[in-house]
């Protein structure tokens, strides 16, 4: 019989549970446009016990409809759970487990970084290699514009960090399929 | 017509002939309406009374209950039942009352954020924001509630707007792109479940609430005794497959007999139908019938390889799809003698342990005992409310389900303070047929304010107390998983000997006819006279205080691990 007592480690609280990792999914959503959707949606995966990884929201072409893009982790088991307890909330039309390969998928980000007179022009040389966008230049800092892949994303913040990133900005991704087939 | 007024009708065109409910500043519009409406109206003592009436009734009726509270601390006291309606799929429709418009989000008076508070107990719910929207709205709600996998739908209505003059125009169809259930299953499927039913050799059909809420009872008779095989039902789904029956195996799971689990846990095929798998029948995981593939209906596709992966999934409504199955199994012409070895070991099983326990020695009464004798006095014709604990399990055990709809409980939830409230709206929804509730000390004083609804309605509804003095359920935890380290699990220490309070004085106090019973001897005679007499009856039963509930799988444990 079991021995309640017996205090639980916290690796067999781990084995036990769903603290799995596999891909990273790309969910893109399209739910009615009205009030509290996206609280619902969000609800559910808390208490499902799943982490978003990131979230963004728009209009579509559709004023009726908005696209809700999620990226999270998970092993395939547990998205499919997500997935089909997504399916069950009245207001969702349509999810699409997005196909990392068959998938566009932009990011934008914004970065402050410090600069002194030397530094500012290496910035800008690499916001162009990036092809950034300066979009504002102060006396002691600078503002970048990236647009384009994570990867991409990761990559120009890991070159400006050295220079003393200031402050960073990201949107989440949003994600489209190829092809001719819609989302 | 006023928005409130407009209600009503939408009610009456729903079908709508009881309602349960409790009043207040935000809902006062509605109630106004309720005086011309003629829509009977049940007044409960507290407003989880009326949730639970509401799930009560639906579950007595297979009808959409209805349940009406004010804003603030009257949905708060909703929330129970909300979500005691969600984790047993009962169809109900709430309607909380709102502060005025222009008071959302202030704080203001009564206010709470209904919505908020109930949106991960829900199935679905709307604040209604223009009164023109409620036909529609109410429309939708009970279609909502009523279709698929059913469940609770809350309406919240600000208080301004319930009393704008709107249209009132009868809605019938429903405009809802992101719900549509998938009731037909796929015949491709259906045809593999049949083909993998007619090769099994140690097949279990495992029943669950899914049957008795899609009313596909019969359909379900059918396709056991066409294929003979062996049944077991969950909690939730007793009574739709009929007991005592030969093919019968009893319930299933934490403290469902050992046939059934022992079945389970060497089947090689089992049939789940209306039933997800709770962690109450599959005990540990990894080790839940280790040899078996998996048929898996339900109307719910995220119901299907959420806990148990499925080899064949079939998502549709269990009564359009077991006919089919069993006119594709009938076609197969399986032979029936492969069967017989596997009866035999059930056999012996059930032979070698029957549902038993020891009878007094002191002549106490026994709360098996108790089961047993409602059972016989009913004639297994009533309808059972149980309330949550070790008598619930009891009435599980001992009284045998003959029909759906006669075991009225809180399966998921487990919800202490449950059967009484339920009981008066399955009594409303079923009145010809006895209803007997069945708690213990604890739970009956949860809600046992609603004797008073009882009394006021005149429902001639029967309560059974299982007094042991103690939270039972609990008291069994403490005692084979704690050391018996009995902490704050007895009821009763207060002034010595006597069981507190005194029960039957205090159904004396609402006007129900009390009495206590403590003699084995008479007991089945004593319940006789009692359920006899006319109107509500009260009955505080003393049994012995030590008592039980097994076999047992322990919590984590196996199925072939039962104890007791
Ligand atoms: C609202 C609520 N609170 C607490 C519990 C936990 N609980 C489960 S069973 C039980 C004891 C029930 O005691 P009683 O109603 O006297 O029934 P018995 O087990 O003695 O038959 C408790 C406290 C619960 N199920 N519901």
């Amino acid at each position: 019989m079991v021995d309640t007592n017996e205090l639980l480690s916290l690796d067999e609280l781990e084995a036990a549970g769903n603290i799995r990792t596999g891909r990273k999914h790309v969910l893109s959503i399209l739910v009615e446009n009205k009030p509290g959707v996206l609280t619902r949606v969000s609800g559910l995966f808390t208490r499902r016990g799943f982490n978003i990884d990131t979230l963004s929201v728009g209009p579509t072409d559709d004023e009726r409809v908005s696209r809700i893009t999620l990226t999270l982790d998970g092993a395939l088991h547990p998205i499919d759970q997500v997935v089909k307890q997504l399916h069950k909330l009245v207001n969702v039309l349509k999810i699409k487990d997005l196909e990392p390969t068959e998938t566009v998928a932009r990011e934008l980000a914004l970065f402050k970084v410090s600069v002194d007179g030397p530094t500012r022009s290496e910035i800008r040389e690499l916001a162009e290699v990036f092809r950034g966008k300066v979009v504002d230049i102060g006396k002691r800092s600078i503002i970048v514009e990236i647009t384009g892949e994570r990867s991409k994303i990761e990559a120009f913040e890991r070159l400006v960090r050295p220079y003393g990133l200031v402050e960073m900005i990201r949107t989440g991704e949003v994600a489209i399929s190829r092809g001719r087939d819609e989302t | 017509m006023r928005a409130v007024d407009a209600i009503m009708e939408c009610l009456k065109a729903e079908g709508v002939d009881v309602v349960f409910g409790y009043p207040g500043g935000a809902n006062l519009p509605t109630y106004d309406a309720f005086v011309d409406a003629g829509i009977h109206h049940v007044l409960v003592r507290h407003e989880a009374g009326a949730g639970h009436a509401a799930e009560g009734y639906a579950k007595a009726t297979g009808k959409v209950g209805v349940a009406f509270g004010t804003s603030g601390p009257g949905a708060t006291n909703l929330v129970t039942p909300i979500m005691d309606a969600m984790m047993d799929s009962v169809p109900v429709v709430f309607f909380t009352g709102q502060v005025r418009t222009e008071l959302l989000g202030t704080d203001g008076f009564q206010e709470a954020d209904t919505i908020g508070l109930t949106m991960p107990a829900v199935k679905h719910s709307f604040l209604i924001t223009d009164p023109r929207e409620l036909p529609r709205t109410i429309h939708e709600a009970f279609h909502i509630a009523g279709t698929g996998r059913p469940g609770p739908v809350v309406i919240d209505l600000p208080q301004d707007l319930s009393k704008v003059d709107i249209p009132y125009e009868p809605i019938t169809d429903v405009h809802l792109p992101g719900y549509q259930p998938r009731t037909t299953g796929n015949q491709k499927q259906i045809r593999q479940a049949a083909r993998a039913l007619a090769s099994a050799r140690r097949p279990v059909i495992y029943a669950g609430g899914g049957v008795v809420l899609g009313n596909a009872s019969e359909e379900l008779r059918a396709l056991v005794r066409e294929g003979g095989f062996p049944i077991t039902c969950t909690l939730m789904g007793l009574g739709a497959y009929p007991a005592p029956d030969p093919q019968w195996l009893g319930m299933l799971g934490m403290h469902g007999t050992r046939a059934a689990n022992y079945a389970m846990d060497e089947a090689d095929l089992i049939c789940a139908i209306g039933a997800r798998f709770d962690d109450r029948i599959t005990g540990k995981l990894s080790e839940f019938a280790p040899r078996a593939k998996f048929i898996h209906i339900d109307v719910d596709p995220a119901e299907i390889s959420k806990n148990i992966p499925a080899h064949i999934p079939i998502v549709g409504d269990a009564k359009q799809i077991l006919p089919r199955l069993t006119d594709e199994y009938r076609a197969l012409e399986a032979d029936r003698p492969r069967l017989d070895a596997w009866w035999q070991r059930i056999r012996t099983w059930q032979e070698r342990h029957p549902l038993a326990y020891e009878p007094a020695q002191d002549g106490g009464i026994k709360p098996q005992s108790v089961i047993e004798a409602i059972y016989t006095v009913t004639g297994g014709e009533a309808i059972i409310c149980s309330d949550v604990g070790q008598h619930q399990m009891w009435s599980a055990q001992y009284y045998h389900y003959p029909e759906p709809r006669r075991w009225i409980n809180s399966g998921g939830l487990g919800t202490m303070g449950f059967g009484l409230p339920a009981a008066i709206g399955a009594q409303m929804g079923d009145p010809e047929r006895t209803t007997v509730v069945v708690t213990g000390d604890g739970s009956i004083q949860m809600n046992i304010q609603e004797l008073a609804t009882i009394r006021q309605e005149n429902l001639p509804v029967k309560v059974v107390v299982l007094n042991n003095g103690y939270l039972g359920m609990v008291r069994q935890w403490q005692e084979l998983f704690w050391q018996e380290r009995y902490s704050h699990v007895e009821m009763n220490t207060y002034g010595g000997e006597d069981a507190f309070p005194d029960f039957v004085k205090l159904a004396d106090a609402y006007g129900i006819r009390g009495l206590r019973l403590t003699n084995a001897e008479t007991l089945e005679d004593d319940l006789r006279a009692a359920f006899a007499a006319e109107g509500p009856a009260f009955i505080d039963v003393r049994v012995t205080r030590n008592e039980k509930v097994y076999p047992m799988i322990a919590p984590g444990e196996a199925a072939r691990d039962m104890v007791g």
